[in-house]
């Protein structure tokens, strides 16, 4: 039953093959039995999700259901949901029961989809490698001394070790695509402002969006209907249609122009994942698209800027957290300047305080123009890189991450040697474009990510993409050795 | 740009972060790292170029004035760590 896609698990109940309940208790079990080994989950909703999946069976009796109805999924812990603890990687959070859900979290459950846990990551989503998480790392499936990607790695080593079909996720700056590159499946995040950031636990705004995980991009894509749509909550949600993902997913890639930025090639990528792109642009090839050497020249810039927007916008949503109105809360204050100092100081970890510092620095006077505007400028730039490349391609390709998942504490102690390994996925947020990664091959016996970057608004185009691949690829299907 | 432990306690008081103080060294080390890092910026002239705030450059969008949220002030009085008579309590502010 777990090596069943989200599209046959929902045919499947729909045929009465076995009841949501039969497939959430699976599930559960699965996470009984063999979460231990990689710390994917922070709560588990064990009867939550059973009630949760007895609704979803009356609603398949009764021939009301959607695609996602009676399907389990795991949750981000960033994401809030009512009545459940909504963490956020943090001991800041670790008390916090929310009291409303996130927009996500309600159309999911509208949908029918059945939530059995809050999956680990870094702790308000900073991080790479899932280490900052308060409740400690989460290990990659493939090797179990590797680390999952960040920030979203609980909900991809959660769908790698096939303890779901499918999950949700949040992207700043890579924290989707990573993350499923390293763990060897399909993860999406969409333009800015297709999917509502209501109720999911702010980092950078101008960056987060959220997006979905899965096996399959047909998987991706039935998650991402879901999740995405105008939220008048959201001030910076886009009130537009949401195209019909799994419709367009067979159109036919003949004539696709697939631009290769050669920044995207150059030194730093490791030899193994350069390989197995060039195989799968190869396979590209044979299905019919053509290459096109492109530049995209300010890529280099892109992590310095991203470390001056994303610390500055993360300094001023981080300050709601004060230790009076929710969240932890330092023992025995002084005077109220001690209880905040206390409060965030013992609250937050290392790499959060880290960003915050930074952030309040660069928007400090005296400060503001020279990194905080400079830095917006240089954005600036590089959406034009992109949208000069997309007057000449369709897509961009490259690879997710320039190596495969890292050791377990080898960055840890290094802060720029980690923001470095979001070279090729975090232009994608400052210019807030989709972007994808599928599965696309092993080096080294570890997953490669192949990267999918299309242009504002073609979500639809970025999965049909990565659909054509996995029918005539079987890099998806992979399964780590112990979670088969 | 190597900030030294002065100028750390500074930025973590003006951000109300309560460090330890032999943490200090090392966020000057690490906070230093990661200046030095963005001054890459600086290697590009960006004269004249307007800075982007929002990548598909929309402005916010208002909604009617009117009511549209219930008052749920228990519910929210709930995840707060101190409280009394519907309101929150901290430690004495005025003598």
């Amino acid at each position: 039953m777990h090596q069943k896609t989200l599209v046959e698990l929902s045919a499947a109940l729909g045929r009465g093959e076995f009841s949501s309940e039969e497939l959430t208790r699976a599930c559960l079990a699965r996470v009984a039995a063999l979460d231990g080994q990689l710390n994917s989950f922070i709560t588990v909703t064990g009867e939550q999700a059973l009630s949760a999946a007895r609704a979803a069976d009356r609603r398949i009796q009764a021939g009301e259901a959607g695609t996602l109805t009676g399907i389990p999924f795991a949750h981000k812990d960033i994401f809030c949901t009512e009545g459940v603890r909504t963490s956020c990687g943090s001991r800041m959070l670790d008390n916090f029961v929310a009291p409303y859900d996130a927009t996500v979290t309600r159309r999911l459950k509208d949908a029918g989809a059945v939530m059995i846990g809050k999956t680990n990551m870094d702790e308000f989503a900073m991080g790479s490698s899932n280490e900052t998480s308060y409740y400690g790392p989460v290990k990659n499936p493939w090797d179990t001394a590797a680390v999952p990607g960040g920030s979203s790695g609980g909900s991809a080593a959660a769908v790698a070790a096939r303890l779901v079909p499918v999950a949700t996720g949040t992207d700043t700056g890579g924290s989707i695509r990573q993350p499923a590159a390293l763990c060897g499946i399909t993860g999406i995040k969409p333009t800015y402002g297709r999917v509502s950031r209501y109720g999911m636990i702010a980092f950078a705004s101008s960056l987060d969006q959220g997006g979905p995980f899965a096996r399959t991009a047909e998987d991706a894509a039935v998650m991402l209907a879901a999740m995405a749509g105008f939220d008048p909550r959201d001030s910076t949600s886009v009130d537009r249609p949401v195209d019909d993902y799994r419709a367009g997913l067979s159109d036919s890639l003949r004539g696709l122009r697939i631009g290769l930025p050669k920044e995207y090639f150059g030194a730093g990528l490791d030899g193994g994942v350069a390989a197995v792109i060039e195989a799968a642009l190869a396979e590209y090839q044979r299905l019919g698209a053509t290459l096109v050497d492109i530049s995209l020249p300010n890529t280099a810039l892109s992590v310095p800027a991203y470390y001056v927007v994303a610390p500055a916008e993360c300094s001023s949503n981080l300050s709601r957290f004060d230790g009076v109105r929710y969240g932890y809360r330092a023992e025995n204050p002084r005077d109220l300047e001690d209880l905040y100092k206390r409060s965030r100081g013992e609250g937050f970890g290392a790499e959060v305080k880290r960003r915050i510092m930074i952030g309040t620095y660069a928007l400090s006077a005296g400060y503001y123009d020279a990194y905080y505007l400079k830095a917006q400028q240089v954005r600036r730039l590089i959406r034009e890189d992109f949208l000069r490349a997309f007057e000449r391609v369709d897509v961009i390709m490259g690879p997710t991450s320039p190596g495969v998942a890292f050791r377990l504490g080898e960055k840890a102690d290094d802060p720029v040697t980690m923001y470095l390994s979001d070279i090729y996925t975090i232009a994608v947020n400052l210019a807030g474009l989709p972007g994808m990664s599928i599965p696309a091959g092993f080096a080294a016996g570890l997953p490669v990510g192949l990267q999918l970057i299309g242009n504002y608004f073609e979500e639809g185009r970025l999965l049909a993409v990565g659909h054509q691949y996995q029918q005539v690829t079987d890099w998806h299907l992979r399964c780590p050795q112990g979670f088969a | 740009m190597a900030l030294e432990a002065a100028q750390v306690e500074k930025i973590a008081h003006l951000a109300r972060l309560g460090i330890d103080a032999d943490a200090i060294p090392d966020y000057a080390r690490n906070l230093s790292a990661i200046l030095a890092f963005v001054e890459q910026l600086n290697r590009v002239d960006t004269t004249g170029v307007e800075p982007l705030a929002h990548p598909l450059e929309a402005t916010q969008r208002l909604r009617p004035d009117v009511v549209t949220e219930p008052n749920e002030r228990e519910k929210f009085l709930r995840n707060a760590p101190l409280t009394e008579d519907g309101l929150y309590l901290v430690p004495r502010v005025i003598e």
